[in-house]
């Protein structure tokens, strides 16, 4: 077992964890942070993407001890704490930007990644960014939309 | 599905992953960024007793000025080396060929001397580093070697570091005012490439003066394109002197056969993939 530390959706979080443990396996087994899913398993669809040290990752693609002395973000650290909804979730519910939600999460942790670095992105730039998140019920026009209101890019829901 | 247990070290020293590798030796894997051999571990296509983990080892992230060449850190992440000024300004097909690599995701965690090690001939980054003509920095028990580009990689996942050494830096000539472009032929997004090129051109006036180029998944290794380069120094920036030159791309390889194309369309497109590449990367494309 190895000793870690990390900060968790603001919150300091310190276990013993067998070096094999998966950061998602953490965050869901451990911490019960089952907001973030493991979907793929295999590192392509992003649905358990998290923001390590202010960075989007796949958090079924990092061991936990990687993440030792980082600081975490998952979907479930995202809203106020008054509960209100962070923009990006604002975005993909005013646009319907999921179907069964299954990939919302990584989706929505890519979105809040993608426009911190690029505030105003193109359609093409948006679905460049969100290459590594698979939506298996195909619903990328919405999502694309979502993102593009979220930007202040399009005039949103209307259609 | 979760990797078989291991041991883990994670040393904060070149000297000291080098102790542990040597302490351990055929019993431990290296992981830089962990983004291919991850999901190795968790298919249980490998099981080592001890991970070493070079993730805590700063002296090896970042990109320098090294006066005639960059030196990039062998951990640092995609991501960093792609969004570098340096590498924009003297290694520009660097940048190309990262923005085409994995995802964004991909691109956070994995690093440039993990990848490299790593030697996947589908990866994105072998063909660029070896047409810039880059060298491999190497540490072991017995110092530091130098590895030229020609001779790095070996074969299918495999690359002249021994196994008591540890890849620390690629030094990249500088190749400032080159044109450059990566062209990677996928049937979905996000895939491995069935073939890439990737091209740098130096060009005078209309002419291009001269052309390195590398291609992707032509072979067990990353390749030289350099009957193309012979052919192409000379020639008129024109899509037939680019077509002419690029015909001699697929010499002398041999390509895989697979699900995604026999050989002989991989030669084919290897020669299209190199007319577009040096076109776009003359300015033309």
């Amino acid at each position: 077992m190895t000793r870690i530390n990390l900060t968790v959706d603001g919150q300091s979080v310190a276990d013993d964890v067998e070096p094999r443990m998966l950061l998602v396996q953490y965050l869901r087994e451990k911490l019960g942070k089952t907001g973030t899913v493991i979907g793929c398993d295999t590192s392509n669809c992003g649905a358990c993407t998290v923001h390590l040290n202010g960075r989007s990752v796949k958090s079924c693609n990092v061991l936990a001890v990687q993440a030792d002395g980082g600081e975490v973000t998952t979907i479930e650290g995202l809203a106020g704490e008054d509960g209100a909804l962070h923009p990006v979730q604002e975005a993909f519910r005013e646009c319907h930007g999921l179907q069964c939600g299954f990939c919302t999460p990584g989706m929505i942790m890519q979105t809040v990644d993608l426009l911190a670095e690029n505030p105003s992105p193109s359609e093409e730039a948006i679905r460049l960014g969100l290459e590594g998140n698979l939506c298996r019920c195909t619903g990328y026009h919405n999502i694309v939309r979502a993102v593009q209101h979220a930007a202040g890019t399009t005039e949103g829901a209307s259609a | 599905m979760i990797p078989a247990a291991f041991e883990y070290v994670a040393p904060t020293s070149v000297e000291e992953a080098l102790a542990a590798l040597a302490e351990h030796g055929d019993d431990a894997k290296v992981i830089a960024g962990g983004q291919s051999l991850l999901p190795v571990l968790r298919m249980r296509l490998n099981a080592p007793e001890w991970v070493i983990d070079l993730g805590r080892i700063d002296s090896l992230r970042g990109v320098r000025d090294g006066g005639d060449h960059l030196a990039i850190g062998a951990m640092t992440t995609h991501h960093d080396v792609g969004e570098d000024p340096l590498i924009h300004e003297h290694a520009l097909l660097i940048s190309k060929a990262i923005t085409h690599l994995a995802d964004a995701q991909v691109r956070h965690r994995g690093t440039f001397g993990g990848a490299l090690a790593h030697a996947d001939p589908a990866g994105d980054l072998g063909a660029p580093a070896l047409a810039l003509g880059s060298t491999f920095v190497v540490q072991g028990p017995g110092g530091t070697r130098e590895i030229p580009a020609d001779d790095f990689f070996v074969d299918l996942f495999e690359t002249s570091i021994s196994e008591d050494e540890i890849l620390t830096e690629v030094r990249v000539p500088k190749h400032g005012g080159w044109g450059a472009a990566y062209e990677k032929f996928v049937r979905i997004a996000h895939q491995w490439p069935i073939v890439a090129v990737a091209a740098a051109v130096r060009m005078e006036g209309d002419t291009i003066a001269e052309a390195r180029i590398g291609l992707t998944n032509m072979g067990s290794t990353p390749l030289r394109a350099r009957a193309a380069e012979q052919a192409l120094a000379g020639q008129p920036a024109t899509e037939e002197g680019v077509a002419a030159g690029a015909a001699a791309a697929a010499e002398g390889t041999n390509p895989p056969s697979d699900l995604n194309g026999d050989a002989d369309y991989r030669r084919h497109l290897a020669t299209v993939l190199t007319r577009r590449a040096v076109l776009a990367a003359a300015g033309r494309g």
